[in-house]
């Protein structure tokens, strides 16, 4: 009677190797999490702090002698934050309004109206702002990045930002008064 | 004397004109307008900014008929392909490119594809081996088993011509 000694037999791959995949598919697996985390979110809620941003002026648009605004410079202000582009079509339904009651606040001091025009060609959007006639102040989203800070989901988004900097109020679509502008506004100007 | 200078200067002027001639077709080309097929092939490129996965260049609404609008007019202006594309990276950012440019956190999508089917041809390799090696050893071992068979045969018929 003969017996055999079998050599052990290695199976898959060193310890070292599967740690290291393992971690690369958890790493992974985490990053896809946060991306449909941030996606899920929805744009901005009311109560949240917009961190700063600035946005750059279209040619014939200054603040203060400068050819772009910064949020932080508008502290104390009521803030109208209204993201549009020529292409989009209800943004034509709102535009009048939006322009009156700039007008309506403009003298007051108390109250910026900006326009970020989001993922637009220049030469339509200058013609758009000058069909509608609208004068408050407008520039780009370059790159996106304003739109990205605020998570829009499609224009036209108006965001309400009070005196102190804190989204207080998000109008998804077009507005169909003036006075649901005014509304909105008025609150903010009362506190 | 006189006549042959006379040629050569005739034959030099006429091949002025013939160069002359030649050259206007190429100036003039210079300020041809682009045609569809020369911004479609920057359009291709880039994504519309609004409907996800469509390329400009088919995308049917509105914003991309004027971003296709200002491929046109920016060709026409000189603009090089890359001028172009990096001009809508700079407004709309880099989510309007068809491949994403290589940096960052980008590279994981150039990485990641191909050490997938790696990993994957390397699982399969190594379970059609451990598949293969059971089936191998089976068939070692048979013919000890013959030969023991063969052996006990021998063995048998040896006895039954003893008996005989």
């Amino acid at each position: 009677m003969t017996e055999t000694m079998e050599a052990p037999v290695r199976r898959g791959a060193p310890l070292w190797a599967q740690i290291v995949i393992w971690m690369v598919l958890l790493a992974l697996l985490a990053l896809v999490g946060v991306t449909l985390n941030k996606r899920k979110q929805g744009t901005v809620q009311p109560g949240d702090v917009i961190p700063d941003f600035t946005l750059p002026l279209f040619d014939g648009y200054q603040y203060d002698g400068k050819s772009e605004v910064k949020l932080s410079d508008l502290r104390g202000k009521v803030v109208v934050l209204n993201f549009w582009a020529s292409w989009c079509k209800p943004c034509e339904q709102e535009a009048a309004e939006l322009q009156e009651a700039w007008e309506f606040y403009e003298p007051t001091g108390e109250v910026i109206f900006l326009g970020a025009d989001y993922v637009d060609t220049e030469p339509e959007a200058r013609v758009y702002l000058q069909k509608y006639g609208i004068t408050f102040l407008n520039g780009p989203d370059m790159g996106t990045r304003i739109s990205q800070l605020f998570r829009i989901k499609g224009v036209p988004e108006t965001y309400f930002i009070d005196k102190t900097g804190v989204m207080r109020y998000v109008q998804v679509g077009p507005f169909s008064s003036l006075a649901q502008i005014q509304q909105q506004i008025d609150i903010l100007l009362a506190e | 004397m006189n006549r042959t200078l006379r040629n050569t200067q005739y034959a030099i002027l006429l091949i002025l004109i013939l160069a002359a001639l030649l050259a206007i077709p190429v100036a003039a080309q210079g300020t041809n307008p682009p045609t569809d097929d020369d911004v479609n092939a920057v359009a291709k490129q880039l994504y519309c900014p609004v409907c996800e996965n469509t390329p400009l260049d088919v995308c049917p609404t509105q914003a991309c008929a004027q971003w296709r609008d200002l491929i046109r007019l920016k060709l026409s202006q000189g603009e090089s392909e890359a001028e172009i594309k990096q001009y809508f990276v700079d407004n709309d950012g880099a989510s309007v490119l068809k491949e994403p440019p290589r940096e960052g956190l980008n590279w994981l999508a150039y990485i990641i594809p191909p050490l997938a089917i790696l990993a994957g041809a390397a699982f399969l390799f190594g379970a059609f081996r451990r598949m293969k090696k059971p089936a191998l050893a089976a068939s070692a071992q048979s013919p000890e088993v013959d030969a023991s068979a063969d052996e006990y045969v021998s063995r048998l018929e040896a006895e039954v011509k003893k008996q005989r």
